[in-house]
């Protein structure tokens, strides 16, 4: 015992709260992982009824090909994949650049103040607005043109996609925000110091710098494009076959899984849990491939 | 690029205490590359730096010494205007760089910054590939030589090439901390400046980089002229032509924080026989 000893006396609870600390962070983690693990249990039994793994899939083949119909046997979700995959180029084709081009605007252009403050209040708030609300928007702007007949565009895809583009604008603002703020000024910096333009610093390093963190962020906003049905409901996605066109009435995915697990015939539930299955892996699909991207990106920033 | 030099204003009182004319053999004011004049800069309602006239003397080294937060680097950020990037900061008073008005609306600051480059102090190369960190500045300018001889010529000229020529396909990032300050020579090398901006370029390194780019700038002043502010007063006086001591003035509005001009000597005497007490306050460690 060292003589400065006497002045110390460390509480003993100090050893124990870290693991005790700990334990709980597990548990949090856990409480998704058990959720998710029992949800798509639940899904894949509801699905299989069961069923062997491959008569499982020959089932979601099937749904696949088929489109909507009055007999459960019949029934598919070719014409809601359909929709969903149009709605998906859509919102990345509408949401991705403008958004992008919003944060770049408000980080790299726009000078601080009071009017950017109200700006970037309002855009958070927006993030937030219920997805029925943006509904009820698409419905009256883009569905009914505002009461103007010239306008309106009647439930079609184009509708539909610009409704859900608007839904997950906030997100890609924030989340490309976010990103641009990581990239360190000592790189903006040096890059002026050469006598660059701006839009040559944004272009060759900002942009690159924050490209994963601007994916991430394409990524969740696409993802919940995909997954919502509350707004598509609203602007009337209801249609049973394939659309070709921008101007063709549309269903999606989920709107379908809803509107098959509302039948009153059990044998639907089969057809709705199936429906759930085809959406997780459209989803997984499309974040891994974008994760796939991102990756090959992040190294190339660097190279 | 050089345009034909205008007659240089001549500046009669580079030391801001008053006294000193400049000693001959420095012959200043005819071959002042950049100069200023009773130059204020302010951050908001605050004034960083008061009264300040210099004169930055043509392929020579010249130091800015003082204690912290005295505005050496907001001083040396005049020069290729980089105050810009910050929306509250403003100059007035007078400083020109080979007789064009750095203060006037119509100098265009990234065609300034192409002519006046600026070393930082932590080496910031790009995430970019060595060859592509010194090639990159070129381009947006706009090279239309041959841009492989150009690396190799950066390189070589910021005693980097030999270390690196075998990887210029490498991140720059992988390089050491020295290293990487000396990509950073390049890179400003690269887009031919007249002057190169120092701002602490050694205070992140080891002993032993400090001393190669010490050396290089010794070897640079040839054909460019040096700024570069220091913290470390043995390395003002192993490199430096001419120093300039900057204090903070103590008739200071209360609260901020004003940087003046004590003294602007040649390096040897400002050590040896300052004649600013507070540069010799300064120097033998009493205060700062």
């Amino acid at each position: 015992m060292s003589p400065s000893d006497a002045h110390f006396s460390p509480k003993a609870s100090r050893r124990i709260l870290g693991p005790v600390f700990g334990v709980a962070c597990f548990l949090a983690t856990m409480t998704g992982v058990v959720f998710l693990s029992i949800l798509l249990g639940a899904v894949l039994r509801a699905a299989s009824q069961g069923a062997t793994l491959a008569e499982t899939f020959d089932l979601l083949g099937r749904l696949a090909r088929s489109t909507r119909s009055r007999d459960p046997d019949l029934a598919g979700f070719k014409a809601g994949i359909a929709g969903s995959l149009w709605l998906l180029g859509l919102v990345f084709a509408l949401a991705i650049p403008v958004g992008v081009g919003a944060a770049v605007f408000l980080e790299e252009y726009m000078p601080p103040g009071r009017l950017r403050r109200v700006i970037q209040m309002n855009i958070a708030n927006l993030a937030a607005v219920p997805s029925i609300v943006y509904g009820i928007l698409g419905l009256a702007v883009f569905v009914r043109g505002l009461g103007s007949s010239r306008l309106a565009m009647g439930s079609a895809l184009i509708a539909g996609g610009l409704t859900l583009a608007l839904l997950v604008l906030p997100v890609v603002v924030i989340a490309t925000q976010e990103a641009l703020r990581t990239v360190p000024s000592s790189l903006r910096q040096a890059a002026m110091a050469l006598g660059a333009t701006k839009w040559q610093v944004i272009r060759d390093h900002v942009f690159p710098s924050a490209l994963p963190g601007v994916l991430t962020g394409a990524i969740l906003s696409l993802s919940r494009a995909i997954g919502e049905t509350a707004p598509l409901l609203m602007v009337g996605a209801a249609a049973t076959k394939v659309p070709t066109g921008l101007k063709d009435r549309f269903t999606a995915l989920p709107v379908e899984i809803y509107k098959y697990a509302s039948e009153a015939n059990p044998k639907f539930q089969v057809v709705a849990a199936g429906g759930i299955l085809l959406l997780l892996a459209l989803l997984l699909t499309m974040n891994a491939t974008a994760i796939i991207i991102r990756n090959r990106y992040g190294r190339s920033a660097r190279g | 690029m050089s345009p034909i030099m205008p007659e240089v204003k001549a500046v009669p009182n580079v030391s801001s205490g008053g006294a000193e004319p400049l000693p001959a053999g420095t012959d200043v004011p005819s071959t002042a590359v950049l100069s200023t004049r009773d130059l204020n800069v302010w951050y908001g309602i605050s004034l960083a730096l008061r009264d300040i006239t210099i004169a930055i003397p043509r392929n020579q080294i010249t130091a800015l010494i003082g204690p912290s937060g005295c505005g050496k680097s907001t001083l040396l950020r005049c020069f290729n205007r980089m105050n810009d990037l910050i929306p509250s900061a403003r100059m007035t008073g007078e400083i020109t760089f080979e007789g064009l008005d750095l203060n006037s609306a119509e100098t265009d600051p990234v065609s300034l910054r192409r002519r006046i480059g600026m070393v930082f102090q932590k080496p910031n190369p790009f995430p970019k590939s060595i060859y592509q960190n010194v090639a990159w500045g070129a381009r947006i300018n706009g090279y239309r030589g041959d841009m492989d001889e150009l690396v190799e010529r950066s390189l070589r000229r910021a005693a980097l090439w030999d270390e690196v020529k075998d990887k210029l396909n490498k991140s720059g990032l992988d390089l050491s901390g020295g290293q990487q300050q000396r990509l950073c020579i390049a890179r400003t090398l690269a887009v031919d400046p007249e002057v190169i901006l120092m701002d602490e370029p050694c205070s992140a390194l080891d002993p032993i980089s400090t001393a190669r780019v010490e050396d290089l700038m010794d070897d640079l002043k040839s054909e460019y002229t040096i700024v570069i502010v220091t913290h470390n007063m043995q390395q003002a006086r192993r490199t430096s032509d001419m120093t300039a001591c900057l204090m903070l003035d103590d008739g200071a509005q209360h609260g901020h924080r004003t940087g003046i001009i004590a003294e602007f000597s040649p390096t040897d005497r400002l050590f040896t026989n300052p004649k600013d007490p507070r540069t010799e306050a300064y120097i033998t460690g009493r205060i700062g």
